[in-house]
C-alpha cells in the first residue's frame, strides 16, 4: 500500500440479491484498503466491481443484503452509521462519479444550479459565493465558457462535457474519496483521455483518494497505481499497475491476452478459458435467509 | 465489389442542417475485410446505413458486384448484403424464439426448408441446437450476438455489413466473436465492412481502413501503415496515440479537428 494512512479499510464485504432461483453472490467477501492514491478496479460485467463502490456509500437498493465486518473511512466505521449520518458522508466525505451523465443529471435544472446545490448542501455559502465556486470548479474541468454553460441544460451540452460536469459537481464538496464508476467508457477515446487527465490532476492537487472502477484493463493499467483484478464477485488478485503485465494469475493473462492489439498480427486471438477453481467456495454469511 | 462515390448525406433542414457525411470515396475489394474507423459523430455509422438501404436520402455513386444501387433496393439485394448490428440487446425481437427470429428471413426470400437452415447456421455460428428454441433474454450479450450474426448469414450474403459488433461486449467474449468472424469470412469468402471506433479491433480485423472525422475521409491507410506507425494525417495520429492508453504528456497536446 501507498502511504502509511488508509483511507479507506473494507473487510469481509458480501453482497447478496435473492431470486427466484436461489442467491446470487455479487460480491463475495473481499477485503481491501486503499490511501491517497488512484485505486483501479477491473473485472467483466457481473464481477462485482460496481456493486463494491455503491456498498461503500450504502447506495444499493433496499432488497440488497450487503454484509461486512467493516467498511471504515478514515478510522470511523461506516456501518455503524445511520442514514442521516451517511448522506453527510455522501458528497462531503465520499463522492461518485457515475457512468453516464445523460442520467445521471437532472434534466430540469440547469447545470449550474445543480453544481451549486453540491456545494450548498455541504458548506454554508451565500448564493452569489456559491456560484462563484460552481463557475471555479468548471473553469477547474476546463469548460472554456463556464459562464454559458451554467445556465444550460444537461440536453444541452455534449457527453464529453457532461462528464467534465459530474466531476465538477462530484469534486465541488471536496471529498476526500472519490469513486468514479466508468466514468469514461460512453467518450470517444481522446475525450475520455481528456477527462481522465482532469481528474488525474485534480486527485493529485487535493490529495484525493480515487477509486477508479472499469472494465478496461489497459486504460486502468496506464492511469492508475495500483490494481485489484475482480472475477466472479471475488477479488482475483491485487497488483501494481506497473507489473501488471508480468501478472502469473491465469485470469488476468487471459484477459490482457484476448486484447487485439494494432501491432499484433491477425491470427486467432486467445480465447479465455474460466476455471472454476479461481473462485473460493461461498462462505455460509447468509444461511438461514437473515435479511439485514 | 463495392464502390462509394462522392456519398453525401444531410440531415435536418435550415439551420439543424447537419452535413453528416461529405463527399466519401472508397472501394472494397471480393473477398475484403475494410474498416471505417472515426469517433462518434463522423458519420462512420451513416455510411454503413446508405450502403445497406436503411437511408435513403443520400446522393452519390454506390455499386455492389458492377451493379448501381438506387435509393429503393429490392429483395436480390437483401440477399447478397446483410447487416449485423451493435447492440444484441436492441437488435433481436424480445418476444420471438431464436427459431423464429431466424427463419424470419427465410420466409421472407422464400428459400424453403427453413427448418435445416437454421440448424445449420446455429452450428457455423458456434450455438448448437439447445439454443433454438430459447428467446433473447435467455442468452449472453456474446451468444446473442452470435444470433445476430447468424441472422445475416442464413441468407448466404456475399456482403456483411457490421456495425460496431463487439462494442457492447466483454473482452474476453469480444475475442471470441472476432475469431469467428474471421473464421466465417475466410471459410464463405465474404466481404466485410467493419465498423467501430476501436483502432485495435480494426487493426487485427482489416487490410485497409479508412479514417473519418465530422463527415470526412480524412485518409485510407493499410494495416501495415497503421503498424509501423508511418502515417500522415495529424488526425489519425492523435487517434493511434490516444489508442495506447492513458499518458499524461501526450494528452496536452491533443488538438480539436475542425
Amino acid at each position: 500500500m501507498t502511504g502509511n494512512t488508509s483511507l479507506l479499510t473494507v473487510k469481509d464485504l458480501s453482497v447478496v440479491f435473492s431470486s427466484f432461483k436461489g442467491d446470487v453472490c455479487a460480491v463475495n467477501n473481499i477485503s481491501f484498503s486503499m490511501g491517497r492514491e488512484k485505486l483501479g478496479i477491473v473485472g467483466e460485467s457481473g464481477s462485482g466491481k460496481s456493486v463494491t463502490g455503491r456498498a461503500v456509500l450504502r447506495l444499493l437498493p433496499p432488497y440488497a443484503r450487503v454484509r461486512a465486518s467493516e467498511i471504515s473511512l478514515r478510522g470511523k466505521n461506516l456501518l455503524d452509521f445511520s442514514e442521516k449520518q451517511m448522506r453527510k458522508i455522501r458528497g462531503m466525505e465520499i463522492s461518485m462519479v457515475m457512468q453516464d451523465p445523460k442520467y445521471s443529471l437532472n434534466p430540469v435544472r440547469t447545470v449550474g444550479e445543480q453544481i451549486r446545490e453540491a456545494y450548498t448542501i455541504h458548506h454554508k455559502a451565500g448564493k452569489k459565493q456559491a456560484r462563484q465556486k460552481a463557475l471555479d470548479m468548471l473553469n477547474a474541468v476546463r469548460i472554456r465558457n463556464p459562464e454559458q454553460v451554467y445556465d444550460l441544460y444537461p440536453h444541452e451540452v455534449s457527453g464529453g462535457m457532461g462528464q467534465r460536469i459530474m466531476i465538477a459537481m462530484m469534486l465541488i464538496p471536496e471529498p476526500s474519496l472519490l469513486i468514479a464508476d466508468e466514468p469514461t467508457s460512453a467518450l470517444d477515446v481522446t475525450v475520455q483521455l481528456q477527462v481522465l487527465a482532469i481528474l488525474d490532476d485534480l486527485v493529485s492537487e487535493r490529495g484525493m483518494g480515487l477509486m477508479f472502477i472499469s472494465h478496461d484493463l489497459e486504460l486502468v493499467a496506464s492511469f492508475c497505481d495500483r490494481v485489484i483484478i475482480m472475477y466472479g464477485g471475488q477479488i482475483m488478485e491485487v497488483l501494481d499497475a506497473g507489473n501488471l503485465h508480468k501478472s502469473n494469475h491465469p485470469y488476468t493473462k487471459g484477459l490482457l491476452s484476448c486484447l487485439p492489439k494494432i501491432d499484433g498480427t491477425q491470427d486467432r486471438l486467445p480465447t479465455l478459458v474460466r476455471d472454476d477453481a479461481w473462485l473460493k467456495p461461498a462462505p455460509g454469511l447468509f444461511s438461514g435467509g437473515a435479511a439485514s | 465489389m463495392i464502390v462509394v462515390e462522392n456519398l453525401n448525406v444531410c440531415f435536418g433542414h435550415g439551420k439543424a442542417r447537419n452535413h453528416a457525411v461529405r463527399d466519401v470515396n472508397f472501394t472494397v475489394e471480393k473477398g475484403e475485410s475494410f474498416g471505417l474507423v472515426g469517433e462518434s459523430g463522423s458519420g462512420k455509422s451513416t455510411v454503413l446505413n446508405c450502403i445497406s438501404g436503411l437511408l435513403t436520402h443520400w446522393t452519390g455513386r454506390m455499386e455492389i458486384d458492377g451493379v448501381r444501387l438506387k435509393q429503393k433496393r429490392n429483395i436480390a439485394f437483401c440477399r447478397k448484403v446483410q447487416m449485423v448490428f451493435q447492440d444484441p440487446y436492441g437488435s433481436l425481437h424480445p418476444r420471438h424464439t431464436i427459431d423464429r427470429t431466424l427463419k424470419e428471413p427465410v420466409k421472407i426470400n422464400r428459400l424453403g426448408d427453413a427448418n435445416h437452415r437454421v440448424a445449420r447456421v446455429l452450428d457455423e455460428v458456434g450455438l448448437g441446437a439447445k439454443f433454438r428454441f430459447r428467446f433473447p433474454h435467455q442468452l449472453s450479450g456474446g451468444q446473442r450476438q452470435r444470433v445476430a450474426l447468424a441472422r445475416a448469414l442464413i441468407l448466404n450474403p456475399e456482403v456483411v455489413l457490421l456495425d460496431e459488433p463487439t462494442s457492447a461486449l466483454d473482452v474476453s467474449i469480444q475475442a471470441e466473436v472476432l475469431n469467428l468472424l474471421q473464421d466465417l469470412r475466410r471459410e464463405k469468402q465474404l466481404t466485410y465492412i467493419l465498423v467501430s471506433h476501436d483502432l485495435a479491433v480494426v487493426s487485427h480485423m482489416c487490410d485497409t481502413l479508412l479514417v473519418m472525422n465530422r463527415g470526412k475521409a480524412v485518409e485510407t491507410i493499410t494495416r501495415s501503415q497503421l503498424k509501423s506507425g508511418v502515417i500522415k494525417e495529424k488526425y489519425t495520429k492523435q487517434l493511434l496515440v490516444a489508442g495506447k492508453g492513458y499518458d499524461r504528456t501526450a494528452i496536452d497536446l491533443f488538438q480539436d479537428f475542425r
